[in-house]
């Protein structure tokens, strides 16, 4: 029925429209809107049209009048446009007839099955509403049911609620009367820690409700149990035995269990003492033994980290982790710094006992490693003095192994000059000559063993600043190590040494009669000047770029330790002289003080010690040569030996001999020698040397000759004494010129030997110098 | 001052060279200006030529006003002549006196303590005849000996008028009595004792110490020795009695050794071997430290040893270039010590740190009030420090004998070989330090 009320109007107002429906999708929408209209639907949004459509000439207005429209349209228009209006009106007519039609022809099934589906549903729910009355009785009684029961319920549910918390009072109860069974089993069990937790759980409530004389009872039963417990654990701390883990663990318990915390600390630190100082006795007894087991001092320390630096530090953290918020530090400090020390003690004794110089990098490793592990101690226990302690050591022991060194390094030279020493003896004894190295081979191999040694001993102590050891970042071993120790205490110390014991053989041997052979004395003399010239600086250069010294404190000089050289080259030269000097003195002296000049026969050769003393100058001159170089010599002539002599023999000798059957010839000679000596220079005769052979060979034979002089002077001679005298000077005069560096040296105290053996000649009657030349040419 | 150099002038010409040509009267007088012009530059030194070789020389012991000392030659061809030096001081004048030793050539003198017309010689005599021109017999040989001389009482009473008459006839010494040696061997020196009566002395002769007692009149002596043992040549080179202990040690010296002897039982109480690293040349004891002895030798050094502690010196002194041949202590003063080297030098050195005398000075703490001057006193006068003095370089030879005077404790002389000796004075502001 609805369809239809519908479908009337919408085709009523289609037809009075002006434009055809179907023309556009415009007219569609007003046929919808119109069909709204007309049932009411509309909205609020159509107000306006409502009120456009009182207008009674709308056609399309609900509130259209036709005898208004017609009114007005025949008093407007003319007759033409009403006929057109007709015709207009009639088409519109038709065509909303025709919409009509067709939408009724449309609706029309619809509208049948619509009817009817009413008819049946009429029918349907007349039968629901029977079921839906017999569902509410049954409803009804349902709930009347429900309501009877639940009020019979009532009672018994709130029973229940009640039943089940007594169920787990219950179980709680159960709980604590077992305990003290528990405990002890836990206790049996050596299940500590379960039993002090459980204690836990109960004990709040065995407080509360102790008022209770059963729950008093078994509170009672669980302190002496725990007692029991904590007296157990007391006795396992006390026992020590077990590990520092377990002991923690047990701290940690006994803590729980209200233990007073100070005692236990207390307890605690000694019974951890009693475990390191076992390991420090262990590594007192492995010091004892090391002479014994020879184990080095890389496992000793290695033994000492892993034993008792690592229990220590084990210690501390435990310590820390257990007592920290109780305690303060002070008493770890103590502790730690106590048991330091006895640690270091025995560390400072493994070191010292560390002699050998062989192997440094297992000290340095060693140390490397002892520093190390105290920096965990460092780490765990902050502003502890102990790694600085350990630092000292380790400065310690590195000032004490430069000491080692230095000393090594002694030895060493000494013994390396006592190889030279029977180097030199060797040939003496030996005939083999080819197995015998010469002075200057040896010199080279002296100096670079010793260059060789320094440098190897250089090289172990650059171990201590090498860049992985974790102490040579120290300020120390930057600074101080460098420039004090190794550069001064080292180096300028066996610089020095050298220069000092070198002294020490002038000394010393000067009064025991040249101990020292003379060409050690040659030997070492060049070997400082090489180091004046050149090895010092080489040194030292060479030690500040290894070790980049950079001078903090005053350091020694090159130019210092060059002067020492220096000084003890020269005075060891001027020793060497000395020493030659007298050993052909020696043999002069005893030559002139054994003969009987008085009565001696007519010369006929030059005597043997003469030749002797040619040879061993020219032996000498040989033994310099190697070493020095040669030297300037004041110029002479090609031919000296003969013809300076032949004018000293024919004029002046001459002239002193000649009036010598006069009793003026004293006064004669007197006077000339007088002045001769006054406008002659005078002679040095243990005089400094210059660094050449000239000047060495001069200082021998200076020496020699002024030996020959006095023991000369201090003899009678007879005539042949004197002729004697004679013949071996000229002998000398012909082979010592070519030493010196001024020959008139020679000749001067050649001529002085000849002149005081002819004042002391009982019958000075010369021989003739030709007679002499024949006889010193023929010997 | 002009005086004196033509008085030294003509001294020299005729003792010197009687009988030479004018060119050499020439080269004498260049020479005698040339050395006395040396002894003008050196204000506190005298020079004088003795023209003979020489070796021996003594202050004359037992004069104690006038500087004198003795001098004996050494000479084979002539007639050995010993000189006394008196030097005038308030004049700076030097006069010589020349007695006769026709004995032999002087090795050494020696004064009597007692009186001072008393000497000894050591002198050697050759048997050898030098006029004969044949081969030297094969029994030549020469021996030294030692005497005990007087000078004749006139020798001081012609000399200071004319130097000419004493060198023209010049007097001899008189013999007192013959040290006979003959079965001991050459003497190395004869010793009197130290402040004794001139009764005893000791000679040395080759390794034999032979201690003498002179008799009445002092001809006869009565003799007891004491022989060195050893291997080889054992010879004594020098000896010295000491001073103190009543003059009953004696130290002798043979080639590096030092040994002290005891007189009264003629026997050795300390050896020092290897004093010196070669032969020792002289000893001398400190006139006021008992155990204190002074040595030199061939090394070149001087040595003090304290005789209780032998193994070290006490101290060491290496100053010269060649062999030291006499030490000698000054007789008051004894941090004053005199040497004399083949190197013609005479060394004075100053050994306060051994001396006697406080070494440094002591403050007074009273003299509050004189403090300031005190030490202002004190900074001009820092305490004297063992030091060398002086060396004279006035020798042109070696220096064999040094010599303190006995009057005067300031002034010594040395003698050189070729005769000349120098008489010096310790430098006046040292003195005046040491006095004041």
């Amino acid at each position: 029925p609805l369809w239809i009320k519908a479908a009337a109007p919408s085709t009523n107002n289609n037809s009075s429209s002006t434009t055809p429906p179907d023309s556009d999708p415009n007219g569609r929408r007003r046929i919808h809107s119109m069909l709204k209209l007309y049932y009411g639907l509309n909205e609020e949004g159509k107000a306006a049209d409502q009120a456009e459509s009182l207008d009674p000439c709308d056609i399309n207005g609900p509130h259209f009048d036709p005898e208004v429209y017609l009114n007005k349209l025949r008093k407007e228009c003319s007759l033409g446009e009403l006929m057109d209006h007709e015709s207009c009106m009639v088409k519109q007519i038709r065509s909303l007839d025709s919409d009509m039609q067709t939408l009724v022809y449309e609706n029309y099934n619809k509208f049948i099955s619509a009817t009817d589906t009413i008819r049946k549903m009429k029918n349907d729910f007349k039968k629901m509403e029977d079921e839906m009355d017999c569902l509410s009785a049954n409803m009804a009684s349902i709930t009347e049911f429900s309501a009877r029961i639940s009020g019979t319920l009532q009672d018994q549910h709130a029973q229940i609620t009640k039943l089940s918390g007594v169920h787990t009072l219950l179980r709680k109860l159960q709980f604590l009367f077992e305990l003290p069974a528990r405990l002890n089993k836990c206790l049996e069990l050596q299940a500590y820690a379960q039993a002090v937790s459980a204690h836990r759980r109960a004990r709040c409530v065995l407080q509360q409700y102790s008022h209770m004389p059963s729950f008093r009872g078994i509170q009672d039963d669980c302190h002496v149990i725990m007692e029991q417990l904590a007296q157990q654990l007391r006795q396992k701390f006390r026992d020590g035995g077990s590990s520092a883990k377990d002991l923690s663990e047990c701290v940690e318990l006994l803590l729980q269990l209200d233990e007073p915390a100070e005692e236990l600390c207390d307890k605690f630190l000694s019974h951890a003492q009693s475990r390191l100082e076992a390991d420090l006795q262990g590594l007192e007894a492995e010091l004892k033994d090391s002479a014994i087991t020879d184990t080095d001092i890389l496992e000793f320390i290695d033994r000492g980290c892993n034993e008792f630096v690592s229990s220590l530090c084990l210690v501390i953290a435990s310590y820390q982790e257990l007592f920290i918020n109780q305690m303060a530090n002070g008493k770890l400090h103590v502790f730690v710094d106590t048991l330091a020390a006895r640690y270091f003690s025995l560390v400072e004794r493994r070191i010292q006992e560390e002699k050998g110089v062989s192997d440094n990098s297992l000290l340095v490793r060693a140390l490397d490693r002892f520093h190390r592990r105290l920096q965990a101690i460092s780490k765990l226990l902050p502003g502890s003095a102990v790694p600085s302690h350990g630092t000292e050591i380790v400065v310690q022991a590195a000032r004490e192994r430069i000491k080692q060194y230095l000393s090594a390094l002694q030895t060493f030279y000494h013994d390396s000059l006592t190889d030279v020493r029977q180097a030199l003896a060797a040939p003496r004894g030996a005939s083999s000559k080819d197995a015998t190295p010469s002075l200057p081979e040896l010199l080279a191999s002296l100096s670079n063993f010793i260059l060789n040694q320094l440098k190897s001993v250089l090289a172990s102590v650059h171990l201590f600043t090498a860049k992985d050891i974790t102490f040579s970042n120290k300020p120390y071993f930057k600074g101080e190590f460098c420039s004090q120790g190794v550069r001064e205490g080292l180096v300028v110390s066996f610089i020095k040494f050298i220069c000092q014991s070198s002294r020490q053989y002038c000394e010393s041997a000067g009064d025991r009669g040249g101990s020292t052979p003379p060409a050690l004395l040659l030997l070492l003399s060049r070997l400082c000047l090489d180091y004046e010239t050149s090895t010092i600086s080489y040194i030292l250069t060479l030690t500040d770029e290894q070790f980049l010294v950079q001078h903090h404190t005053p350091v020694t000089p090159v130019t210092a330790l060059c002067a020492e050289a220096r000084e003890a080259a020269q005075k060891l030269l001027n020793h060497y002289v000395k020493v030659q000097g007298l050993i052909i003195s020696q043999m002069l002296r005893k030559s002139v003080e054994t003969r009987d000049w008085v009565n001696t026969i007519e010369p006929r050769n030059v005597r043997a010690v003469m030749k002797r003393v040619v040879e061993d100058t020219t032996s000498i001159d040989v033994q310099v040569g190697l070493l020095y170089e040669e030297g300037v010599r004041k110029a002479h002539s090609s031919d000296s030996s003969k013809r300076t002599f032949s004018v000293y023999s024919s004029s002046r000798q001459q002239i002193r001999y000649a009036p010598s059957y006069t009793p003026s010839a004293p006064m004669d000679t007197n006077l000339l020698s007088n002045i001769h000596k006054l406008f002659s220079e005078r002679i040095d005769i243990f005089s400094p040397v210059e660094f050449n052979k000239v000047s060495v060979l001069t200082g021998i034979i200076k020496i020699s000759l002024k030996t020959f002089l006095e023991c000369v002077r201090l003899r009678t001679f007879g005539r042949y004494g004197l002729q004697q005298i004679q013949v071996d000077c000229h002998y000398l005069q012909m082979y010592l010129w070519r030493f010196v560096s001024d020959e008139n040296l020679v000749h001067f105290l050649l001529d002085e030997i000849v002149c005081s053996a002819a004042h002391r000649c009982l019958d000075p009657s010369p021989m003739e110098q030709s007679v002499i030349e024949v006889i010193c040419e023929r010997g | 001052m002009g005086s004196k150099h033509t008085n030294e002038l003509t001294y020299d010409a005729q003792q010197c060279s009687p009988g030479s040509s004018s060119q050499a009267f020439s080269v004498v007088n260049v020479l005698c200006f040339l050395v006395f012009w040396l002894c003008i530059i050196n204000a506190w030194a005298v020079v004088l030529s003795a023209c003979f070789q020489a070796r021996a020389l003594t202050a004359q012991t037992a004069e104690t006003d006038a500087i004198r000392f003795l001098v004996g030659t050494q000479s084979l061809k002539f007639d050995n002549q010993i000189h006394i030096i008196d030097f005038d001081d308030e004049n700076n004048m030097i006069n010589k006196s020349v007695l006769l030793h026709d004995a032999g050539e002087i090795w050494h003198i020696s004064g009597s303590p007692a009186d001072k017309a008393v000497l000894t010689t050591c002198y050697s005599k050759s048997e050898f005849c030098v006029c004969v021109s044949c081969r030297p017999a094969s029994e030549s040989r020469v021996l030294t000996c030692a005497a005990v001389w007087r000078m004749p009482p006139e020798w001081e009473s012609g000399n200071h008028e004319s130097p000419d008459d004493s060198s023209n006839n010049p007097q001899t010494l008189e013999l007192l009595c013959h040290l006979d040696n003959t079965a001991h061997g050459s003497v190395a020196c004869v010793l009197w004792e130290p402040m004794g009566d001139g009764k005893r002395l000791i000679s040395l002769a080759e390794n034999h110490v032979l201690l003498w007692d002179l008799q009445e009149s002092s001809t006869k002596a009565k003799v007891s020795t004491a022989t060195l043992e050893g291997k080889g040549q054992l010879k004594f080179t020098t000896g010295k009695w000491s001073p103190h202990h009543n003059s009953t040690q004696l130290a002798t010296a043979n080639d590096t050794a030092i040994r002290g002897w005891d007189l009264r039982s003629m026997s050795q109480i300390y050896c020092i071997e290897n004093a010196h690293g070669q032969l020792v040349r002289d000893l001398d004891f400190n006139p006021n430290k008992q155990y204190y002895l002074a040595s030199c030798g061939d090394d070149c050094k001087v040595k003090f040893w304290d005789v209780r502690h032998i193994n070290e010196p006490v101290k060491c002194l290496e100053e010269h270039s060649h062999w030291v041949w006499s030490v000698r202590y000054n007789h008051s003063h004894d941090q004053l010590l005199l040497t004399g080297s083949s190197d013609s030098r005479v060394i004075l050195s100053n050994m306060v740190s051994i001396s006697s005398e406080p070494f440094g000075h002591l403050v007074d703490d009273d003299d509050l009030s004189d403090n300031e001057e005190s030490q202002q006193e004190d900074k001009g006068k820092e305490p004297l420090q063992d030091s060398i003095i002086a060396t004279y370089e006035e020798h042109e030879d070696s220096v064999y004998a040094v010599e303190w005077s006995v009057a005067d404790p300031w002034l010594f002389a040395s003698l050189s070989y070729d005769g000349r000796l120098v008489i010096n004075r310790v430098p006046r502001a040292l003195k005046y330090r040491i006095l004041l």
